[in-house]
């Protein structure tokens, strides 16, 4: 029953509107011509090829960071926790346009590069989140029977954090697939992938049938991956025995100072395009200047926006809120859902699990225009409802929470919560006292870093946001998109707001302890 | 909390949330436009003293988005009126009968002469050209003055464009180009292009703030760019292709008498006035005065090429294909 | 009878961890289901505390049916193997844990938990972490922890199978002595007959999903119902009854059975010897076959004569 709530959302906002405009497409005809088109498949090679690279990218950057951030105990670790999480949410077209400072001509290392440098904090959350509770007796005892360090963690701590490993490659890897703005700016015109193609045939072509082709490719492959992921994932979800974070963290030592310097190496290249914008925001032709702060409180040059920048920002963290609660909400039901369909058979929670992730690995133009195409049929014309917003933005949230929360609701031992209800604890209790603090500390990472997503999300809310109600990465293109000297400036400053907020929302949230948490 | 509880009511049960409803008896029109609209400060509020109607506005994406959309939805939609439709798609939206007939008196006072076709659906509201710019002071003092000049050694390394798959100032300077070398000679120019050195960038973004900004002097954008540069830059005038926007009513409004109201303000003096402050563009309206700056930094081009919108329609995926072929094979 | 079950079957797909079980345990009784890994003791208790759900068959408390009575609303309390206590509480949080579920308030439960951990002898530990405890130290926590609610049956899982053999007899004494000042009604499950028999009013003996017997320690002890049963209990040689001189078809010796004793009526030959802490055990050959038996720790010549003591021998049937 309660699977149904999480399924609802997902039928509503994801599903009907996506068959909606593939089934448009579909009857145009045409969608076998685009299937056996050579190019096509070229399109799909490089999409998954650099996709693919992107992944392995973000993930060896990404371990050493979660490595810090859950094992060890040094000053300043919560600068860098939310430092981590600012590259998710800069718009990708200035990030891209960061990146070309340093290759002018773009090109694929770029791509793959600045793909890795958005993900990066996926990987250092997802895992962070688990190796936090990781017991670490089991790397001790290997240590002590031997092992040497690189050894003891190839043959037990990886094994122990491959779900969450697992876990957050499968997200990077959909967000890498159907990045948009990156192989744009960097792609130059030579590089395309299936989600570039899809928004040209949607948007600018009106070659459905072409989009719905190439959309049905892209469904196909990300399902691809994710039915491999699952399979990896499958029985390594196991009883760990988890331990609070304080226990665990200690002062680095040995060898452990190279991941350390490692992880600082990594903090410091996500930081470099940040100071580069930052240092854009403040130069201008004629030298220093704050122009473009000051002009945060305007609509920008001759009334470019219909609300001053710091509306927008105002607007952006509402809405990212509305969309990390629902978020939280749909996810968290999923994530007990899936725990229990587990207990008691496996192949419906895998389905679910994996539906669950479809809509990072769909285009957001493909779901923009199937709202168009449907959501006139929900009760009050919900195509420009501004609630569609916050709604699609938890759309991409939801599977984010799902994936962090999943991997160490799964390790808490069926038994303590067999323990808890015998000792008259009602399901709801059980939760509550049981799973709520030993996965606390994960779901606060996780809200925040739904949070964040929502905050950062572009392609939703550019289709979805109202001119008066517009969310800052919005704004930031649109400043972007005009000429003048104070626009561009603007627009930088903006992307300084963005991250301000940013951080002060993800410090914020990682102070909120869930309630009877503990230390833990 | 009561947020949250808010959308998550909205979503199960009605649906319903303030500000949706579309009644005309509210004298509330929807106008749907691209995201580059904007109106100055005040002035939808005098219309709404004068004539009883609110304006509200859903705005997002390019032309070619705002079209895709109005097709869409052509049998429920959005809004009443829609502005942004602009001479690369005014076709595709005619063909697919989204905008309903309507002879405004306002038309006639200069829109008629960008007009789409006769049929009263699609009136001009403004002309933007899109021609190179250049930064004199980079080019110091050497500067083209032609399509052709470009080909010259001297302009080696100098241009960036926008690639015209993704980009729609680098679709105008491509079929710029066909209008002026014709079907046939189009190609040959790009290829010696290409031998100059041009560089192909994927949005105007890049390309003008990017490029333009560093060591591409001339860069394909607007031939009223230089009025927000202070003068530091200038259009090549001979290098331009006209961009008509249009607005009409659509042809399911459910307010449509009040939609013709708007539309005729879209037209009308005030609004026309302010266009060219606010948007970048050219008033469709005979007689408009245009800004000071304008006369000096941004003046109308005379003798843009254009191409006859069908003929953009019909050819312009297999043009592009043709393009990217030549430039990127 | 405070619990009865009734033909209790429960399937995982095809085959039944536990079929047709029928048992009682009375008000204030301890007893205790005995029987190798795998035999569908632990399925069964999780049966009663409502984790599975039976095939068919009834649960029943008081002569009401408990099919549609969850977990939290059956009474029971549970104690695992290995504790499970929750890491996120302290020692007294644990314990009080099924208080607060019970709304009991705060100065009662304080009071509770104080006095459970003095009854595990674990005073001055309330605000220990339970992560910091030694593992026979978590289990009585757990102990505590399920007996704080005052559940009208507990339920103990190996309770002190995870523990060192020192520790563990030290607590089975600890328990039996805990269980009985209480009057607390219990089924205990374990494959170790000597916490069964320290533990137990009544012993049931399970074997591939089905009680074989049922009776008092000493009566399970020496009559086992049937050969695998009585090798379950320790017998190693089956032999007909007049070999020991009783008038009965077969039984089965335990090592303890033949005893080193110069006035003894058999006669072998010593093949090995071990020696034990206080003992010596002997494999010694009579008439052709091999038989164990114990001998004093003095030097024992290469012939001895051997006596046989009852205590030793378990009639089958």
């Amino acid at each position: 029953m309660a699977a149904l709530l999480p399924l609802a959302f997902l039928g509503l906002f994801f599903a009907w509107p996506v068959l909606a405009i593939l089934s448009l497409g579909l009857r145009e005809g045409g969608v076998l011509t685009a299937l056996f088109d050579g190019e096509t498949w070229e399109l799909v090679g490089f999409t998954l090829g650099q996709a693919a690279a992107s992944t392995v990218v973000a993930v060896l950057a990404g371990l050493p960071v979660a490595f810090v951030l859950a094992r060890c105990r040094l000053r300043g670790l919560g600068v860098v926790r939310a430092a981590v999480m600012v590259p998710f949410v800069l718009p990708t077209v200035v990030v891209g346009l960061a990146f070309r400072t340093f290759w002018p001509d773009g090109g694929v290392l770029s791509i793959v590069l600045a793909n890795a440098f958005f993900n990066v904090a996926v990987v250092a959350r997802t895992v962070g989140g688990l190796w936090a509770h990781t017991d670490r007796r089991a790397e001790d005892a290997a240590r002590a029977l031997g092992a040497s360090r690189p050894r003891a963690f190839l043959s037990v701590v990886l094994p122990a954090l491959a779900p969450a490993i697992g876990s957050a490659a499968a997200v990077v890897f959909l967000f890498c697939a159907t990045s948009f703005g990156v192989v744009l700016v960097l792609g130059g015109s030579r590089y395309r992938t299936l989600e570039t193609e899809i928004y040209l045939r949607t948007v600018e072509l009106f070659d459905l049938s072409g989009a719905a082709a190439l959309s049905l490719l892209q469904f196909a492959a990300v399902l691809a991956v994710l039915v491999l992921g699952a399979l990896a994932r499958r029985r390594r979800e196991t009883a760990l025995s988890l331990r609070g974070r304080e226990e665990l963290a200690r002062r680095p030592s040995g060898g452990e100072w190279y991941v350390v310097f490692a992880a600082l190496a990594v903090v410091v290249a996500l930081l470099t395009p940040v100071v580069g914008l930052i240092t854009r925001s403040l130069s201008t032709r004629d030298g220093w200047s704050f122009a473009g702060y000051a002009a945060l409180a305007t609509r920008g040059d001759r009334g470019t926006l219909a609300v001053t920048g710091f509306d927008a920002a105002l607007n952006s963290v509402r809405t990212a809120f509305d969309a990390t609660l629902v978020a939280l909400v749909v996810g968290v039901f999923s994530a007990v859902v899936l725990v229990g369909l587990r207990r008691s058979g496996g192949r419906i929670a895998e389905v679910l699990d994996t539906a669950l992730m479809l809509p990072l690995g769909v285009s957001a133009v493909t779901v923009g225009f199937g709202y168009l195409v449907t959501m006139d049929a929900l009760p009050g014309d919900f195509r420009t409802s501004p609630l569609l917003v916050p709604l699609a933005q938890a759309l991409v949230v939801t599977p984010l929470i799902v994936r962090m929360v999943l991997p160490v609701l799964r390790a808490v031992d069926e038994r303590l919560r067999q323990a808890a209800a015998t000792l008259g604890a009602s399901p709801l209790r059980v939760w509550r006292e049981v799973d709520l603090p030993l996965v606390g500390r994960s779901l606060a990472a996780a809200a925040g870093f739904g949070y964040v997503v929502a905050l950062g999300e572009f392609g939703a809310t550019s289709f979805l946001a109202r001119p008066d109600a517009p969310t800052l990465p919005v704004v930031i293109a649109r400043l972007m998109s005009r000429p003048g000297e104070l626009n561009s400036q603007m627009a930088y400053a903006s992307c300084a707001l963005l991250m301000v907020v940013t951080v002060g929302c993800v410090l914020l949230i990682e102070r909120l302890r869930v309630p009877s948490s503990g230390e833990f | 909390m009561r947020r949250i509880w808010a959308v998550l009511a909205a979503v199960a049960l009605t649906g319903c949330s303030a500000g949706t409803s579309t009644a005309p008896q509210t004298h509330e029109v929807t106008l749907v436009t691209h995201d580059s609209f904007v109106v100055k400060d005040g002035l939808l509020d005098e219309f709404q003293k004068a004539t009883g109607i609110t304006v509200k506005q859903i705005a997002s994406g390019d032309a070619g988005e705002l079209t895709n959309k109005l097709v869409l939805t052509k049998a429920n939609p959005i809004g009443d009126v829609a502005f942004g439709v602009d001479s690369t798609f005014a076709s595709r939206a005619l063909a697919e009968g989204v905008f309903a007939e309507y002879a405004s008196p306002e038309a006639t006072k200069g829109a008629q002469r960008y007009q789409a076709d006769t049929s009263n659906r699609l009136h001009a509201v403004d002309v933007g050209d899109v021609c190179l710019n250049i930064d004199p002071a980079k080019l110091g003092g050497v500067e083209p003055a032609s399509y052709e000049d470009l080909t010259d050694p001297k302009f080696k390394d100098k241009l960036v464009v926008e690639n015209p798959a993704t980009s729609s100032p680098g679709l105008a300077f491509l079929l710029g180009t066909i209008a002026k070398f014709g079907e046939n000679g189009w190609q040959e120019y790009w290829t010696k292009l290409k031998a100059n050195g041009v560089k192909v960038v994927s949005g105007w973004e890049e390309a003008y703030n990017q490029d333009f900004k560093a060591d591409r002097p001339i860069v394909v954008s607007y031939a009223s760019s230089p009025s927000a540069e202070g003068g530091k830059t200038k259009a090549v005038l001979s290098t331009c292709y006209r961009q008509v926007e249009y607005a009409g009513v659509l042809s399911k409004a459910k307010n449509a008498a009040d939609a013709q109201k708007v539309l005729d303000f879209l037209l009308g003096e005030k609004f026309q006035a302010q266009v060219a402050e606010q948007m970048y563009v050219y008033p469709s309206r005979e007689g408009v005065a245009l800004p000071e700056s304008w006369a000096k930094d941004a003046p109308l081009p005379a003798s843009p090429q254009s191409l006859p919108a069908d003929k953009v329609k019909d050819n312009r995926e297999a043009w592009v294909e043709q393009w990217r072929k030549l430039v990127q094979g | 009878m405070a619990l009865e079950l009734e033909s209790i079957t429960v399937r995982y797909g095809q085959t039944a961890a536990v079929s047709d079980v029928s048992l009682s345990v009375g008000d204030g009784e301890v007893v205790a289901l005995l029987g190798p890994s795998g035999c569908g003791k632990s399925t069964l208790l999780r049966t009663i505390a409502g984790l599975e759900k039976p095939s068919s068959g009834f649960v029943r408390w008081d002569s009401s049916d408990l099919a549609g009575v969850p977990v939290h609303r059956r009474g029971f309390g549970l104690v695992f193997q290995d504790g499970q206590l929750f890491p996120h509480r302290s020692v007294a949080g644990n314990v009080a844990f099924g208080l607060r579920m019970h709304r009991v308030d705060r100065e009662e439960r304080d009071k509770k938990v104080l006095s459970l951990l003095e009854l595990v002898g674990l005073e001055g530990y309330a605000d220990r972490r339970v992560t910091q405890l030694s593992g026979g130290e978590q289990q009585r926590v757990a102990l505590a922890r399920a007996l704080a609610p005052s559940p009208r049956l507990l339920l103990l899982d190996e309770p002190l199978s995870a523990l060192d053999r020192a520790l563990r007899e030290q607590l089975a004494v600890d328990l039996a002595r805990l269980l009985r000042e209480a009057q607390t009604t219990a089924l205990v499950v374990t494959h170790d007959h000597d916490e069964a028999f320290t533990l137990a009013d009544r012993v049931a003996i399970m074997s591939r999903g089905r009680i074989v017997q049922v009776g008092p320690p000493a009566e399970v002890w020496s009559s086992p119902v049937d050969v695998e049963t009585a090798k379950f209990l320790g017998c190693n040689k089956f032999v007909p009854g007049s070999f020991v001189g009783l008038p009965v078809g077969r039984v089965g010796l335990r090592a303890t059975a033949l005893r080193v004793d110069g006035a003894g009526p058999l006669e072998g030959t010593v093949l090995e010897r071990v020696h034990r802490r206080d003992h010596v055990r002997l494999l010694v050959e009579i008439d052709g076959e091999e038989y164990e038996a114990v001998g004093p720790m003095s030097e024992i010549g290469d012939h001895v004569r051997l006596e046989i003591d009852l205590d030793g021998v378990a009639r089958i049937g």
